[in-house]
């Protein structure tokens, strides 16, 4: 590779880039959008590092976090990266951390999600650094999101403290020209330098601690290169200012300059919505009668900037909720300048909603999940398999690993009131290691009469396919101990335990059935079924299965069954005819409809 | 030189392959440009949008009436995505019926291929045809070239070629 070279990268590509330029030599991650492609650059990139590098998928992101922190703490560069909402599940390692430290550069990239897109909230990083007292850098663009990776792990060695990196889904999933640069060799040896009070500090030695970090955090805010950086104004708009971080910042750059008004006011990018230097606040609040604030997607910069003229999220004036869009910026800057107001935008459409992919095993195991328990309640979780939804089959998708305790929760409502309606939880292979094994066990010790169904394809597919514990692969295709679920199930003290491929729908039914049954029985209690096919998105299943030519005959009656109840995307109904027909576009000739059809109008091509 | 552009699809159509293929040009041309994707649930099987803008710009996103190009894969996102384009702005879609904008019954071109997945060059092919874009036919292939997997690029260029002169 030359000293420097331009090349199209993704955010989360330019961050993996940055990470291994940076000498970063620990990465740990759990997948989740809008964050996943990060350690996949790393992995992608792996040969380019001049040192050792440990890359892992960890099972959850609490893991993820504590692998890099612990590696930290030997002076190394570590890095754990995650989506928003797994910032919660590493909550407890993470607030903690601020107070004790790291010693090597620690970077915890944590992606958010505004709008939201892929997450089940909004919540904004930003905000939780300003409650665990965590610096936090917010990119304006791909490039720069790479550009403070080594800014991160700088400020972080300086300090001895984690620091945030957050960029935002169109940080994180637009594409632009990034320069690469030659990895840094750093020649680190792990030398953990043993310091109870500090690395297991007792609550004897925390105030300690907690003053010398909001010593530490005075000092940050005051960091030269961290400042808001200032965009001076033409004078023509004296005493107003507007303040923006993030990609939004970008979004008022091409907005102004489309508007030929570039330059009309004095404009502030801030880098570092976490600690602000009071001396900013102080200089907008005597230089300055309205300050409008931009920023996604809580108000973390608006708040610490307690400007009375802040024109914002607190005032009304901008959106409190949702993707700041170029659009919606524009709103706002008209009513902020006076501006005649953009035309009324066209009621936003949603287009086609996701459907489980065509061939899908979830679609077999929801549908005759649904069929078995036409009134049952239907817990369910995060992944592709959420859009069980779509059958009627998935009732309530919280956070990961919800589904299990949620089944128990019902359990016990419905229990204490006499007759229980079956309650089959469905959760995948990936979720159940994240969180469902300690619900598992809880379930089990605490006598819930449920039925657990194991979704279990392989792979973490969602996000793309990352590995997944029982299949004795780790990061970058590096075979492993393959840690397999049915003993794990077992251990957690469940006495029925089926394994079956959901595409045999009769024996499905059968043992979701039994399930029912051994639900009931006096000495009954959890019911697990594995429902066991590989993703049908990995080429060497659907290789390795029959492939059959559906078609759908006049014998149709268009009572939309396949379309509505079984919902594959490949079946539509023909608006002429009113009757079903196969896009062979999209078909990838599973069969699992053939049996669906009420009136045997589906068939294999050329079969009676 | 600056140019909007929008790629509308459903999820598993090759709406991010057009994407990538459409910027690299402007990469190898060394000219600035964002894109702007989607990831996620939304790519299994539902409505899609990349944005492509080429150019001295500092956002990746395109506001309501400012694209001066629209390709669309999925003929059903016209009125999702339509707003976006400007009023004179160059609309290429991929329909086998009749309608608004310069059409081309892209999938059935590449079902004729082999894979309908190849519609998204054949609806490139169609652009180039049109002057639609930035850039030329030799640097697209250049950009197909660089992206497709080895054994795919032929195969590319095809559907590619069949866009630009059927």
């Amino acid at each position: 590779m030359t000293e420097k070279d331009t090349q199209l990268l993704m955010g989360n590509e330019a961050i993996g880039q940055g990470l291994i330029e940076a000498g970063c030599q620990v990465a740990a991650a759990y997948p989740g959008t809008p964050s996943t492609e990060i350690l996949q650059a790393v992995i992608d990139r792996a040969g380019l590092a001049l040192e050792p590098l440990h890359i892992e998928w960890s099972v959850n992101e609490k893991i993820a976090f504590e692998v890099a922190l612990a590696a930290s703490y030997t002076g190394k560069r570590a890095a754990a990266v995650m989506k928003q909402v797994g910032l919660n599940v590493a909550a407890d390692p993470f607030m903690r951390t601020a107070y004790l430290g790291v010693k090597g550069g620690m970077l915890t990239i944590v992606a958010d999600d505004p709008g939201p897109h892929s997450s089940q909230n909004e919540q904004d990083t930003r905000l939780f650094c300003l409650q665990a007292r965590v610096p936090v850098l917010d990119p304006a663009s791909p490039a720069e999101a790479k550009d403070l990776v080594p800014v991160g792990f700088d400020l972080s060695e300086k300090y001895e403290v984690n620091v945030v990196l957050r960029p935002t889904t169109r940080i994180c999933h637009s594409r632009q020209n990034v320069a690469r640069r030659q990895p840094q060799r750093l020649e680190r040896v792990a030398d953990f330098q043993k310091d109870p009070t500090r690395w297991a500090a007792t609550p004897a030695f925390l105030p300690a601690l907690h003053r010398k970090l909001n010593q530490h955090l005075a000092s940050i805010a005051s960091e030269p290169d961290l400042q808001p950086q200032l965009t001076p104004g033409d004078g023509s708009h004296p005493r107003l200012a507007m303040v923006a971080s993030g990609i939004v910042y970008s979004h008022l750059v091409d907005l102004l300059e489309e508007l030929g008004l570039s330059g009309c006011c004095d404009l502030y990018k801030v880098i570092m919505p976490y600690p602000m230097n009071p001396d900013f606040s102080h200089q907008l609040l005597t230089a300055y009668d309205r300050v409008l604030v931009l920023e996604e997607t809580y108000p973390v910069i608006e708040l610490q900037l307690a400007h009375p003229g802040t024109i914002g999220k607190q005032s009304g004036a901008v959106p409190r909720e949702g993707e700041l869009t170029p659009d919606i910026i524009h709103q706002v800057l008209a009513s902020f300048l006076d501006l005649s107001p953009p035309a009324v935008l066209p009621t936003e459409r949603r287009g086609q909603r996701p459907s489980l992919c065509p061939g899908c095993p979830h679609r077999a195991a929801f549908y005759n999940i649904k069929a078995c328990f036409p009134k049952g309640i239907f817990p369910s979780d995060i992944g592709c398999y959420t859009l069980g939804m779509n059958l009627g089959a998935v009732n309530t998708v919280h956070c990961m690993g919800a589904c299990i305790s949620q089944g128990v929760g019902f359990y016990h409502a419905y229990a204490q009131d006499g007759e229980v309606p079956p309650i089959v939880v469905t959760i995948g292979d990936s979720t159940f290691f994240h969180a469902g094994i300690p619900a598992l066990i809880n379930a089990v010790v605490q006598q819930a009469r449920i039925i657990i169904v194991i979704l279990d394809n392989a792979t973490t597919a969602m996000t793309g396919g990352q590995p997944v514990p029982h299949m004795g692969i780790a990061a970058g295709g590096k075979q492993t101990r393959a840690v397999a679920i049915e003993p794990l199930v077992k251990a957690s003290g469940v006495d029925f335990l089926e394994v079956c491929d959901p595409y045999d729908q009769e024996h499905f039914k059968a043992l979701l059935r039994q399930a029912d049954t051994y639900t009931r029985r006096p000495d009954g209690g959890v019911a697990v079924l594995i429902s066991r096919h590989g993703c049908i998105m990995d080429r060497t299943v659907r290789s390795g299965q029959p492939s059959f030519k559906i078609s759908i005959d006049e014998r149709c009656v268009g009572c939309r069954k396949c379309v509505e109840a079984f919902e594959c995307p490949a079946l539509s109904m023909d608006p002429v005819s009113g009757k079903a027909v196969v896009n062979q576009d999209r078909c990838i000739g599973c069969g699992v409809c053939i049996p669906v059809c009420p009136v045997e109008a589906i068939g294999e091509e050329g079969s009676a | 030189m600056k140019q909007q552009l929008i790629v509308s699809g459903i999820g598993g159509q090759g709406v991010l392959f057009l994407t990538r293929v459409i910027a690299q040009t402007a990469v190898n041309r060394e000219m600035p440009v964002l894109t702007a994707e989607t990831h996620g649930m939304a790519q299994r099987g539902g409505t899609v949008l990349s944005t492509i803008k080429v150019g001295a710009f500092a956002s990746p996103l395109i506001r309501t009436g400012q694209a001066d190009v629209g390709l669309v894969l999925w003929e059903a996102n016209l009125p999702v995505h339509r707003p976006l384009l400007q009023a004179d702005g160059q609309l290429l879609v991929n329909a086998d019926q009749a309608g608004e904008g310069q059409r081309i019954d892209a999938s059935g071109i590449a079902r004729e291929l082999g894979s309908a997945v190849l519609a998204n060059l054949v609806l490139l092919g169609l652009a180039i045809r049109q002057q639609a874009l930035f850039c030329s036919a030799e640097e697209c292939e250049t950009a197909i070239r660089q992206l497709a997997p080895v054994k795919f690029v032929e195969l590319n260029l095809a559907a590619f070629r069949k866009g630009l002169h059927t």
